[in-house]
């Protein structure tokens, strides 16, 4: 049952009250769900007593558009553009971990030319996704400054991914076997060009908000979140680290040839607002390093795993010639990327936690249940606990230091 | 885009501070009342999902919304006049988008930016509702998903046309 | 790897009516409903798989016996391994099982959602509504027997119903969704119309 919130007559009460005696009541407000603080359509119903919030209930599900559902009738390849909408602030890394997640199905390994570029759209991917988060939780607490900053550097971002996907966000990128199609000529050159400028901008960036005595007084010691609840609700990402635990699984479990690349994990120590905030900005600093390490030892090669004749799509130019080709060809559309009969769960380090998918297959081209397991929603699970105690404004510092996005919350 | 001179008559000797007319601009009411509207268009942004993101980008620096006088993206209903739906309306929101829209005061426009809000876009499940004109009276549609920037600047645009066109002074004093 | 294969010993040790279940990556145990806490109580204590990174449910369809699995996927922030716990649901019509919101607080809204798709109790959860759909939701939308384009019921708020005339709409799929079906042989599994219901010669529903 929902927490009943009651109004209690006031006139009432005073009617029966004695002269002077003071009548505390606990005012309930809802925020949300079209609140611009929401970052999305997050429903927080809060009970407060003056300025404090003694009780909080979020209501997710306002963006629930039926995912999983939707991936029961669709075919793996057919589901990316929907992996896309998930975390839409970071769509490439979901496209990367959604096919790596059904690849481990047919235990395939992809050649280290589609890894390194996998590797370089979800960095890409990180660093557009922290800037917004970035940017959205400047104009939340005030600064808009860094908003317009923010998305002046996404929107080279924005250039980059629409040179090489076709699309500004919401790519569709990945395909089960590989990618949609090679980098373009010179594509790399120009992100090295935008990690050269991107750096010196970041640290401006930076600096409007890390020393401000203002954004430090609202975010330092502000929804702190200890180790042990960090831990206990599933949070993961950001989040975990800020608050002490080193987890990251590019460093803990490699997978997509992370192995080869030189990174630091920052790790926060007390959980608070700023905590978080830092580890973000440190994230980005070392996304660009990952980068420029993918860029410089960018292997030749395949794109796709040439030898998986029932899950990847063969050249185009072949299709139209050869009949071999043309039939694997049908297949693969109709039927969809034959995977054997199994379960996996594979989880990403995606920007704003763990992304993971656990997908069952009874063979075939269709999975039979595909569940997402959203970094969004376990770290929104924590809500009731760390806004008690805090203000209202805090909530709002808190909510932006989370970087939730509800696209991937309610799926 | 020819802007139609709706307010100065083509007879220069009738120009303002001329001889004949001096300090007066002679105008219809309409065109007065729509030039004000369209030139101070104030969004409310039902930003739902990722159409809200290129909405943003929309008001960042880069595709500056301000240009057309609508960059005060005002989360209040009250205060504002064009209702940009950007995002897929699921049924659980259908009924607060229905009351934010009540809650605008006349007049006032819908834009139903990018597929979803359309017509439902690709999610066509049991949790979407199929375009949210099937809740709201929708002024201008926008393909896209997500539309680019640009493209909403355009239906921006046509929505501007779209109300210089209206009869304005007729009724003025009512809804 | 020697943690894991100690981990399965132990597990198989203190709890004899544990059975290995089939898994392409992760260790994977099946373990009768009744078990299920203490046995993730015991993962989580003895075998520090602290974190629990997803609870979700799969529905085997109609008709199958046993219909609703839970699986629970444990990883530990120590060791960086994963485990797969799956136990069935002891009956299909009303499917229960024991809420692990007392081992951890994240599984709350996991078991919301569980609930709220699917129609598992979880007993023991402390406030078990709907989470994802609003709370007078008649269906649970993951099942088998739901189809994907739902089914007619009321909009949450009446006095928006009521103003626009819109209620929840089963979306439009001429046909049904043309996908293949997993699994089965080729013949069968090829991509046809699931929904036979309505055509273009037959009339459409009716939709407001």
């Amino acid at each position: 049952m929902a927490h009943d919130y009651n109004f209690p007559d006031s006139a009432a009460r005073t009617a029966t009250a004695a002269a002077g005696e003071f009548l505390p009541e606990k005012m309930s407000i809802n925020m949300g769900p079209s609140h611009p603080s929401t970052h999305g359509v997050l429903r927080l119903q809060m009970e407060l007593d003056g300025e404090v919030v003694t009780r909080a209930d979020p209501v997710v599900g306002y963006l629930h558009r039926g995912d999983e559902k939707i991936a029961e009738n669709m075919t793996y390849n057919q589901f990316v553009p929907y992996t896309d909408r998930l975390d839409y602030l970071a769509p490439l890394a979901n496209n990367v971990a959604y096919a790596l997640a059904v690849e481990r199905l047919a235990k395939l390994e992809v050649p280290p030319r589609c890894q390194a570029i996998r590797v370089i759209i979800a960095e890409l991917a990180r660093i557009s996704s922290h800037l917004m988060g970035l940017g959205a939780f400047g104009i939340d607490v005030g600064a808009w400054t860094v908003f317009l900053y923010t998305f002046t550097e996404r929107e080279k971002l924005y250039r980059l991914f629409e040179e090489l996907t076709g699309a500004r966000f919401t790519t569709s990128y990945t395909r089960i076997g590989g990618v949609a199609r090679d980098v373009p000529d010179g594509w790399l050159d120009r992100v090295n060009a935008f990690c050269d400028q991107f750096l010196p901008i970041l640290e401006e960036t930076l600096a409007l908000l890390t020393r401000n005595k203002i954004f430090q007084d609202r975010t330092a010691g502000i929804g702190v979140i200890a180790k042990e609840d960090a831990i206990a609700y599933g949070l993961t990402g950001p989040n975990l680290r800020a608050s002490g635990v080193p987890l990251d699984l590019r460093k803990d479990q490699p997978y997509c040839g992370y192995e080869q690349y030189e990174f630091d994990v920052p790790v926060g120590s007390k959980g608070d607002c700023y905590d978080r905030y830092l580890c973000r900005g440190e994230e980005m600093r070392q996304s660009v390093r990952i980068v420029r390490q993918a860029i410089s030892h960018f292997p030749g090669g395949d794109w796709y795993a040439r030898d998986a004749r029932r899950i990847f799509a063969p050249p185009k130019d072949k299709i139209l010639t050869s009949m071999e080709e043309l039939i694997q060809n049908f297949m693969l559309v109709t039927e969809g990327p034959q995977m054997p009969a199994g379960e996996v769960y594979f989880e990403a380090e995606n920007p704003k936690g763990a992304l993971g998918f656990y997908v069952v297959s009874k063979g075939g081209g269709v999975p039979w249940r595909l569940k997402i397991r959203s970094p969004s929603f376990c770290n929104l699970s924590i809500l009731p606990r760390v806004c008690v105690g805090a203000m209202v404004a805090d909530i709002v510092s808190i909510l932006g230091s989370f970087d939730f996005v509800m696209g991937e919350c309610d799926r | 885009m020819i802007l139609r001179a709706t307010m100065v008559s083509p007879n220069t000797e009738l120009a303002f501070d001329s001889k004949i007319e001096g300090d007066v601009v002679v105008s219809r009411l309409d065109a007065v009342i729509n030039w004000i509207r369209t030139n101070s268009m104030w969004p409310m942004p039902m930003g739902l999902a990722c159409c809200a993101i290129e909405l943003m980008a929309v008001a960042a620096a880069r595709f500056d919304i301000a240009r057309f006088g609508a960059e005060v993206m005002r989360f209040s209903p009250r205060q504002s006049d064009c209702m940009i739906v950007s995002g897929t309306v699921t049924y659980k929101m259908a009924p607060q988008v229905r009351r934010l829209y009540d809650q605008m005061p006349a007049p006032k426009w819908v834009i139903a930016m990018g597929a979803c809000a359309s017509t439902g876009g690709m999610y066509r499940s049991y949790a979407v509702l199929q375009g949210v004109d099937r809740i709201l009276p929708v002024d201008v549609y926008v393909s896209g998903c997500p539309p680019r920037p640009e493209a909403l600047l355009d239906a921006l645009i046509k929505l501007q046309e779209k109300i210089r066109r209206e009869p304005a002074a007729k009724r003025l004093f009512r809804a | 790897m020697t943690a894991t294969a100690d981990v399965a010993t132990a597990l198989r040790e203190k709890f004899p009516q544990v059975t290995g279940r089939e898994s392409l990556d992760w260790p994977a145990c099946n373990v009768p409903s009744g078990q299920a806490l203490a046995v993730l109580q015991f993962l989580r204590d003895e075998a520090a798989f602290d974190l629990l990174a997803d609870l979700t449910a799969i529905d085997s369809g109609v008709g199958t016996a046993p219909r609703f699995t839970v699986v629970w996927h444990l990883l530990s922030t120590t060791r960086h391994t994963y485990v797969r716990v799956a136990a069935t649901c002891a009956d299909d019509a009303k499917p229960a099982m024991p809420s692990a919101s007392g081992l951890w607080p994240g599984a709350n809204w996991h078991e919301r959602e569980a609930y709220d798709m699917f129609g598992i109790e979880f007993t023991g959860h402390p406030d078990l509504r709907r989470i994802l759909m609003w709370d007078g939701y008649p269906y649970f939308p993951l099942r088998k027997d739901f189809p994907l384009a739902g089914l007619d019921t009321a909009l949450a708020d009446a006095e928006v119903a009521a103003e626009t005339g819109a209620g929840v709409k089963p979306a439009p799929y001429m046909g049904g969704p043309f996908v293949a079906a997993p699994g089965g042989p080729l013949d069968e599994a090829e991509p046809r119309a699931r929904d036979e219901s309505w055509t273009e010669q037959q009339e459409k529903p009716n939709d407001a």
